[in-house]
């Protein structure tokens, strides 16, 4: 098999190479770095810096709270996925437009917002502290925050399956006596689980490296609310260069992995579609 | 479009899964954009401008376009050339090259900062030769404007990738073999035929360069009025208890935030209603 299949088209060599080289000099040589740095450091110092408590504590609350984060984007993403496609109510379409907010509005912005509306003197804060529960300097705040920065995917990987859903076989197992709850079980809900799967992947992905939007509300407390990507940067700020690159191997390792099932999956779920299409 | 009766839930259950959705956007999404104009304007109109035009805020608000009139055009030349070869020739490791060139999405900002530290910072690889020529890429604008590049990539190219395999070569061909040359093509149908994916994938990222954080706040040295961008000038405030001006700066950014909003749903109707028309149109010339 040949390299590149023939076209009558121009440009494939110009287009292609500089592609490469600006991928190259923009994306692989500086992430190469990370690779080289925690080459030079050796894997027993690597082994000490990640299994410090402190970074051990901050991986903990990184993932732990990107999941759970995850989750509830999965829970609440499929409802107003749902909610947005099948039922019609006021202001339908500014609440659509508004799922996207967390795309555009800046991190640093969705930071100190969340932070004072959550802080005890804030609307919702207060409301809350009342009831004893403190959400900012909190894990609460950082889940909030991570929470926000995932909410879009979920929504956004749902809707436009639930939209392309054939009525069909919702008839079908009506007709066959299924109940409402069955028909949504056995029928709609497999049928949207792939499309689920990614956004929950995606929003888990994005709240892992999130840095701006949780920095403000967490406190950054030693043990507690620090996030690994905050001990990055005080590791670099301290020229700990070792140090930081092998916290940084960590996090992209996970995205890597993250990534690479995300496209496994994507891959297995267009299959027998293209079956069907062809 | 009326539902079907087995697609139709009952109301009770419409109307309770309705509002804990929205009580969901209301908490995570209408609060949180409510609050930063409350707060901005909390000292009133007066502070509000003095806030938005001190030196300081607008040296940030410069260095913010700079950024981004630097990384933006040169992602738009990526994704274009990257488009071009993705969605118009076939080659092996076509999947590979897709996904490093979404690879920046699923990078930690704050990594993607540092990376650029590694390599151009004083203990980095050319960190000896840039002190020797007495030239300064970390803690100055090319630092920032290579972060920003770094994170922005994707962008445009994730747009245009999609829509011009959707197109399909047929009009190029036929432009070609009626004696166009390639860069006629690329000009006349090829870009009249992308303008709005383009369009949209430029918006995107102009969104996402002017409001990056982490990156550029590894990469910046937050000197004031020399390398602050806005959403650092924002943190520096914050950090300073001055809420109400952190919040005049922060409105800035939502504003351009809900403008971005406003023209991707108007280039989400048209992109949709071409896509609509576009198979429509084929199967009328077959």
């Amino acid at each position: 098999m040949r390299f590149r299949r023939s076209s009558i088209l121009p440009g494939f060599r110009p287009a292609f190479g500089f592609t490469i080289t600006y991928l190259g000099l923009i994306v692989l040589l500086p992430l190469s770095s990370i690779l080289f740095n925690s080459a030079t450091a050796g894997p027993r110092h690597m082994w000490e810096v990640v299994t410090h408590p402190r970074v051990l504590a901050a991986f903990r609350v990184s993932f732990g709270l990107s999941f759970a984060a995850a989750m509830l984007n999965g829970v609440f993403g499929f409802l107003l996925a749902w909610v947005l496609v099948r039922y019609e109510f006021a202001g339908k379409r500014l609440v659509d437009a508004l799922v996207d907010l967390p795309f555009a509005l800046p991190t640093a912005v969705a930071g100190i917002s969340l932070t004072a509306l959550y802080s005890e003197n804030g609307w919702l804060g207060g409301w809350l502290a009342a009831l004893g529960v403190r959400v900012a300097y909190t894990p609460l705040g950082i889940l909030a925050a991570l929470t926000f920065v995932g909410l879009p995917f979920v929504v956004r990987s749902v809707q436009p399956v639930l939209e392309d859903l054939e009525q069909e076989a919702e008839e079908a197992a009506a007709s066959l006596g299924a109940s409402r709850g069955q028909a949504f079980r056995r029928v709609v809900f497999p049928l949207l689980r792939p499309a689920l799967l990614t956004g929950f992947a995606l929003a888990f992905a994005r709240a892992l490296g999130e840095y701006g939007s949780v920095i403000f509300i967490s406190g950054n407390i030693p043990m507690r609310t620090e996030i690994a990507p905050l001990l990055i940067v005080s590791r670099l700020e301290q020229y700990d260069y070792a140090g930081a690159s092998a916290i940084a191997l960590v996090m992209l390792s996970a995205s890597f992995v993250l990534l690479l099932g995300l496209n496994l999956l994507q891959r297995r779920n267009r299959r027998p579609a293209e079956a069907v299409a062809k | 479009m009326s539902a079907s009766p087995s697609r139709r839930d009952p109301a009770i259950l419409q109307w309770s899964l309705t509002a804990a959705a929205l009580t969901f956007v209301g908490l995570f999404v209408v609060l949180p954009l409510i609050t930063v104009f409350a707060e901005a304007l909390s000292r009133g109109w007066p502070a509000y401008w003095a806030a938005v035009r001190e030196p300081d805020a607008r040296s940030a608000i410069r260095l913010t376009l700079l950024t981004a009139g630097i990384a933006v055009p040169l992602n738009v030349v990526f994704g274009l050339a990257a488009a071009w070869a993705v969605a118009r020739f076939e080659f092996r490791g076509k999947s590979v090259l897709t996904t490093l060139i979404e690879l920046p999405l699923a990078v930690s900002p704050v990594v993607a900062g540092l990376v650029f530290v590694f390599v151009f910072g004083a203990g980095g690889w050319l960190g000896p030769w840039l002190a020797a020529k007495n030239l300064q890429v970390i803690y100055a604008v090319p630092g920032i404007a290579l972060a920003t590049t770094f994170v922005t990539l994707p962008y445009v190219a994730r747009e245009l990738i999609p829509l011009m395999q959707a197109q399909g070569t047929e009009e190029e061909e036929a432009a070609l073999v009626l004696g166009a040359g390639g860069w006629r093509v690329f000009f006349r149908i090829t870009l009249p035929n992308i303008k709005w994916g383009l369009l949209y994938g430029v918006i995107l990222c102009t969104a996402r360069a002017v409001g990056e954080f982490g990156a550029v706040s590894v990469v910046s040295g937050h000197i004031r009025g020399e390398t602050n961008t806005l959403p650092l000038h924002i943190e520096i405030l914050y950090n300073e208890y001055r809420f109400a001006a952190a919040f005049a700066a922060a409105s800035l950014l939502t504003l351009l935030a809900l403008v971005t909003l406003a023209v991707k749903r108007s280039l989400d109707w048209k992109l949709g209603a071409l896509a609509r028309e576009a198979p429509a149109r084929r199967t009328g010339e077959a």
